[in-house]
């Protein structure tokens, strides 16, 4: 660094400024074709899903490169297919378990947070490092216990299997303790000079202010319980389909009926298109998050 | 002590209240953390020193056997960490490479830069069984890969990619009339390989995404100063950007590295783990002898040696990153 600051006089005379111009725009236009070139290759398989969807399984048989991402003559026969299937139910399904993820955590998460963040009580220390320790678990390891004591609650094959364990998630305390740390504490204050225990000054003061947070919140649980597969793979027995979720039924249906493409991918529309849209209204939040969750990483 | 903290504490009224209210505002939140989440990881423990099958409700006590039993020449244990392994040295280096030099591209000013990091960080969000589907498609003998191949006059493998269990590096020693290597040494096979590069187009974009934030924590100055000193791109990408990115480098290698070692989904759906065992991951193996073949007491023991793998990754990545100089 101080080499730099003593070398400065001596070098500004250079033609500096010229040559990194054109590296600039060489970089620059090297830089859109790549980046053309990889988003396009993001497209093409979820294109090529759409488009096949769309066709007989007839047509699919004999196709050739060019009429892989084009649809000539368009058909709804997949999605009637799917719909036979029971799609919709599993649609149903996993709405109903996300909407229940999202109220628990809402709740859960807040409240679990806001402790961690303001309040002084012994353990508290120690808790929060249980909590965030538990984020490295990785699902499956805890898989075998998790289903002895669904078991035993005679939870198995029920909604509550599919929604009781994930009422409450490390990250998502993780998210709200950092939020209430960072927002003025002056509001509290006041609200406990008039006398308001934390219990009023939770619910009247602190959550009201919260939404921005918990707006995060509920991205991130919808995206992980729209997606979540081994748990509810485990926990709903394959005599049950009524109960299973898109991901689920998905599969289930590949392991039954592997080469009808046409209605496998109906499915994967119908399974992608609700993510797809909460993701362009919301892409700025989970974006940030991803970043945030790197930097304290 | 403790009495000296609670009267002085006791003059102020909302931190005597917060002694219970505190708890009051966690218990939610731990009675699912102790039922769903630290009971079963000791419970797990527990039962990888027992044997159960399910149908009975006996869980007789049989000590080490079940590690043993890992430990002692398991063809199966082996294959599934070789697979495991080779799974994380492809995927890992690839896409943390690639994330780099997107962010680095996509660091500029640049028109659409917004819908860029949309359009790369949609597969990462995406269900991983609705991926794993769209691949197997696209991976058929009459996919749009082959297709793609055949096009551009590339050679095809046959059985086609997903079910082609020959290993890699075998294959092009084959070519050099190489034969008869070890298990290790084949390394991944087509099918493996062909969810490698699944993975990696997956995670690509959210690698990208996190670089993008690191590098533009790098104030432009330092860049400023070192062009002025007559350096060169490359040697400002070496000498400046490396070395600053390197806690968000190891960030994300952690989260590849702890991510490929419970590859599951993916395997599920595309492969059961076949051709010949060569997609059985660690992971898949757990659910196999758990959930297959009813050894949950052996399936325990595959799950807590699992455990302790990414736990040790996960120190040693704390321990490097703590022992870096503040920059």
């Amino acid at each position: 660094m101080e080499a730099t600051a003593t070398a400065k006089p001596i070098v500004e005379h250079q033609p500096v400024t010229p040559t990194t111009s054109r590296v600039d725009l060489v970089l620059k236009l090297v830089a859109y074709v790549v980046l053309i070139f990889v988003a396009l290759l993001m497209f093409v398989p979820f294109i090529f899903s759409l488009a096949t969807s769309l066709k007989t399984s007839q047509a699919v048989t004999q196709m050739t490169l060019k009429n892989m991402l084009w649809v000539t003559n368009p058909t709804t026969q997949a999605y009637q297919v799917a719909r036979h299937a029971n799609v919709f139910r599993w649609f149903f399904n996993s709405a109903f378990v996300a909407v229940i993820w999202i109220i628990g955590r809402a709740i859960t998460d807040t409240m679990a947070g806001y402790a961690l963040a303001r309040m002084r009580f012994p353990g508290r220390n120690l808790i929060f490092l249980i909590i965030i320790s538990t984020m490295m678990i990785p699902g499956i390891v805890t898989i075998i216990p998790k289903f002895i004591i669904l078991q035993k609650l005679h939870l198995l094959n029920t909604y509550g299997a599919l929604t009781v364990p994930f009422l409450t998630d490390a990250f998502g305390i993780f998210l709200m303790k950092q939020f209430f740390e960072s927002i003025p504490i002056e509001l509290e204050e006041a609200a406990r000079v008039d006398g308001a225990n934390r219990y009023r000054m939770f619910a009247q003061i602190v959550l009201p202010n919260a939404m921005p947070a918990v707006t995060a919140l509920t991205i991130f649980t919808f995206q992980g319980s729209w997606n979540s597969f081994l748990e509810p793979l485990i926990f709903i027995s394959g005599s049950k389909p009524e109960l299973f979720t898109l991901p689920v039924g998905l599969a289930n249906f590949h392991q039954a009926y592997y080469t009808d493409w046409p209605t496998l991918m109906a499915m994967a529309v119908i399974t992608t298109v609700p993510m797809a849209i909460f993701f362009l209204i919301f892409q700025r939040y989970f974006v940030e998050s991803q970043t945030s969750a790197s930097i304290k990483g | 002590m403790a009495l000296a903290a609670r009267t002085h504490r006791s003059r102020n009224p909302i931190a005597a209240e917060d002694r219970i209210a505190g708890w009051m505002f966690l218990l939610p939140a731990l009675v699912i953390f102790a039922v769903f989440i630290i009971g079963p990881i000791l419970y797990v423990f527990w039962l990888s020193f027992h044997q159960w099958s399910v149908i009975t409700p006996e869980k007789p006590w049989v000590g080490l056997q079940n590690y043993r039993k890992l430990f002692s020449g398991n063809r199966d244990f082996e294959i599934a960490l070789r697979n495991t392994v080779w799974f994380a040295i492809g995927v890992v280096p690839t896409q943390t490479i690639l994330g780099l030099l997107l962010a680095v591209l996509a660091n500029r000013k640049i028109k659409g830069k917004t819908f860029f990091r949309t359009a790369f960080y949609f597969p990462s969000i995406s269900s991983s069984v609705v991926i794993s589907i769209i691949f197997l498609w696209l991976y058929a003998q009459n996919g749009l890969l082959n297709a793609v191949l055949h096009r551009i006059g590339l050679p095809t493998p046959t059985p086609p990619w997903i079910s082609n269990p020959r290993g890699v590096i075998e294959m092009a020693l084959g070519s050099f009339g190489i034969h008869h290597i070890s298990l290790w040494l084949a390394g991944p096979s087509v099918a493996l390989l062909s969810i490698m590069m699944m993975n990696v187009w997956t995670t690509m974009g959210t690698m990208m995404v996190v670089f993008l934030a690191g590098l533009q924590d790098i104030p432009p100055d330092v860049y400023e100063a070192a062009a002025l000193d007559g350096a060169t791109r490359t040697r400002q990408f070496i000498d400046i950007t490396v070395p600053l990115l390197r806690p968000v480098i190891f960030f994300v290698l952690t989260l590849g590295i702890i991510g490929t070692f419970q590859v599951f989904d993916q395997i599920f759906v595309m492969t059961s783990g076949g051709p010949a065992k060569t997609t059985t991951t660690l992971a898949y193996l757990v659910y196999q002898e758990g959930f297959g073949n009813f050894s949950m007491g052996y399936a325990s023991a595959i799950a807590v040696v699992l455990f302790f793998m990414i736990l040790i990754i996960f120190l040693i990545q704390r321990r490097i990153v703590a022992n870096q100089e503040p920059m």
